[in-house]
């Protein structure tokens, strides 16, 4: 697991383990070049904000398999939303069936609602290619295509038929990634020549280079030390402006300093050992830290879950 | 107080220390060693003794003529007799496998590993194809003699040798090599890890897109290295050739023969030269023409195998 160091700025400042962790908004950290800036805070929720992805009982199946049950989620525009829990309770899952990755997954099945915009994702003559257009995607590890960092950036407008001019968009899209700076002078070196975290914001920079909508992120940081974890998440929340991020993670801090709203799932095991995953309860960040409706939520949080 | 925690360090680093130093006494060890050095310098023994043996064999041949030796066509006298036309011959074959079995044979993986269903079809064929590749090539000859001469001869290829010609055994040699190209080739494309193909379907690439631009390229050393292999296979069979009908004596083609009559003539290949000389009545052919045409067919061999090589670590890819 990766340890955050907020994680530690929190046990150092003698916050008792088990408390729920408030979050102030606006509250002061030391950013990567040690100057002080605000860090990102999830506290943003507005129910004003239209529901983007609308997703109502959804019950994924791998075969037999009851993979997630009865999952019911709005997602809002230009808002984070944070899905957390423990491994196998299907955060995953439910991530991947909003750009319908798990159509590549010969054995999936999805049963009930998923709108986007208020159309049926998995209606007739929805093609998924065309959803992933419309609803990027950045993967736990970082994937760059084992070709130029301008080839990765490129390679999706390029398929998209994008015309006007491909430099500028390389350059736009490395800005709003924050990638620009560090790369701007070796375009053409494999993209496997950075590092984890450059490589990750790269993967980061494709995914909006085709101009998505909605951007899915499947535990972006996981791979990745602390300062690297620390950049994501400040591009992360730089983003929003601009997409409608879903993130899925296991680290609650960063749940807690991002997003605006939380969805935590957990595994509920049949009768027959089955373990299926389902949403206990889905709130703004900071209700769901501070105080959760459900005590299964409270136990996760404060670290009683078992 | 001080000296005697002094004195107990001091016995402690004693007792650790007789516990830490000393060998272990291991006679099994030591002759399980020997034995493996053993079998591994047998194996040495042997390939120094075939090459010192070749190439003792085929110094007189070099020293006297030189490169007139590769440049010269077959002949019943020893002194002009040369490999050339087996050279034209094998690279005819080689020829033959590069344009049928290697887009077949990288075709039928790209099939099979990107878009045949999982199903009892798929894994039988899979299956079969494996087995296929350890069947032995005396059989594929059997297989050309049956179906290839007579399909080449009743289209009319047959010219003067009535289909055992260069033709039907270029199409033998690459039925031959064509499971070999499916394996290799199937192994580089599944060596591609999945989170490339996930990251070209993340920015809404197509199956085609993510295919032809990412699992390709990515598989493209492997796939280059293994089908650069079989061609020195190719190069190398001399039993299917010996059963479809290759000419193990001596002609020749007349000098303003045309390219379809050089194709549908008589044709002989590398290694099956070395076979007819050792056979021939005349011991010059034996003891210094067929250790000759041997270090002109390793050449061959060993210089394919450099170019494997050379692809294989010029576009190795790192994940």
């Amino acid at each position: 697991m990766v340890t955050d160091m907020n994680d530690t700025l929190d046990t150092a400042a003698g916050v008792p383990p088990g408390a729920p962790s408030p979050r102030q908004p606006g509250r002061k950290t030391r950013t990567v070049d040690g100057s002080a800036s605000i860090a990102p805070t999830g506290n943003e929720a507005d129910d004003s904000n239209p529901v983007i992805i609308d997703v109502e009982d959804l019950n994924v199946y791998y075969g037999d398999f009851h993979a997630v049950k009865d999952v019911t989620l709005p997602i809002r525009q230009h808002e984070i939303t944070a899905l957390i829990g423990p491994s196998g309770c299907g955060k995953s899952t439910v991530l991947r069936c909003f750009n319908r990755m798990n159509d590549l997954i010969e054995t999936a099945r999805v049963e009930g609602k998923v709108e986007y915009h208020g159309v049926d994702l998995y209606g007739k003559n929805v093609d998924p290619v065309e959803v992933r257009r419309h609803v990027g995607m950045v993967f736990q590890k970082p994937n760059p295509f084992p070709k130029s960092i301008y080839d990765n950036i490129s390679f999706g407008p390029k398929i998209a038929g994008y015309k006007d001019d491909m430099d500028d968009l390389v350059e736009e899209t490395l800005h709003k990634a924050a990638l620009w700076d560090e790369v701007k002078n070796k375009l053409n070196e494999s993209a496997y020549a950075l590092s984890g975290g450059q490589q990750q914001r790269l993967c980061i920079a494709r995914a909006i280079a085709t101009n998505p909508d909605v951007l899915l992120m499947d535990e972006p940081a996981s791979a990745l030390d602390p300062i690297a974890t620390l950049r994501i998440e400040e591009l992360v929340f730089e983003l929003k402006k601009d997409y409608s991020i879903i993130i899925v993670t296991h680290n609650m801090q960063q749940a807690a300093r991002v997003s605006d709203r939380t969805a935590f799932f957990s595994v509920e095991v049949g009768e027959t050992g089955q373990r299926t995953g389902k949403l206990v309860e889905f709130s703004h960040t900071t209700q769901l830290f501070t105080n959760p409706d459900q005590q299964e939520t409270e136990d996760y949080i404060t670290g009683r879950f078992g | 107080m001080a000296a005697r925690t002094n004195a107990s360090q001091r016995a402690t680093r004693d007792a650790v220390r007789s516990a830490l130093q000393g060998k272990r006494a291991e006679p099994g060890a030591v002759i399980f060693r020997l034995l493996l050095i053993t079998m591994l310098l047998s194996l040495l023994l042997i390939l120094i003794v075939l090459l010192g043996d070749i190439l003792i064999g085929a110094w007189p041949t070099f020293r006297d003529r030189g490169f007139d030796f590769v440049f010269s066509g077959l002949s019943l006298n020893p002194e002009t007799a040369g490999v050339w036309t087996g050279i034209v011959g094998s690279l005819a074959i080689a020829l033959f496998v590069v344009i049928f079995a290697i887009p077949i044979g990288i075709g039928a993986a790209i099939y099979l590993e990107e878009y045949a269903p999982d199903n009892t079809l798929t894994r039988f064929t899979d299956t079969a194809v494996r087995n296929l590749a350890g069947v032995p090539s005396i059989v594929f000859g059997l297989l050309g003699l049956t179906i290839f001469v007579v399909i080449v001869n009743a289209i009319g290829l047959g010219g003067s040798t009535a289909g055992k010609n260069v033709i039907a055994a270029g199409i033998t040699m690459a039925a031959l090599v064509l499971p070999i190209v499916i394996i290799t080739s199937a192994e580089a494309i599944r060596a591609v890890p999945y989170t490339i193909r996930e990251a070209g379907y993340g920015v809404g690439a197509t199956k085609w897109e993510v295919i032809r631009s990412h699992v390709l390229p990515s598989a493209f050393p492997g796939i280059l290295t293994g089908t650069v292999l079989t061609l020195a296979r190719a190069f190398g069979e001399t039993a299917p050739l010996l059963v479809i009908g290759v000419a193990t004596g001596f002609f020749s083609a007349s000098a303003d023969a045309t390219v379809l009559e050089k194709l549908t003539g008589p044709y002989t290949a590398l290694p099956v030269i070395v076979f007819s000389w050792s056979r021939q009545t005349d011991p010059a052919f034996l003891n210094t023409l067929a250790p000759a045409a041997i270090v002109v067919l390793l050449t061959v061999l060993f210089s394919i195998n450099a170019v494997a090589i050379y692809f294989r670590n010029r576009f190795e890819k790192k994940w």
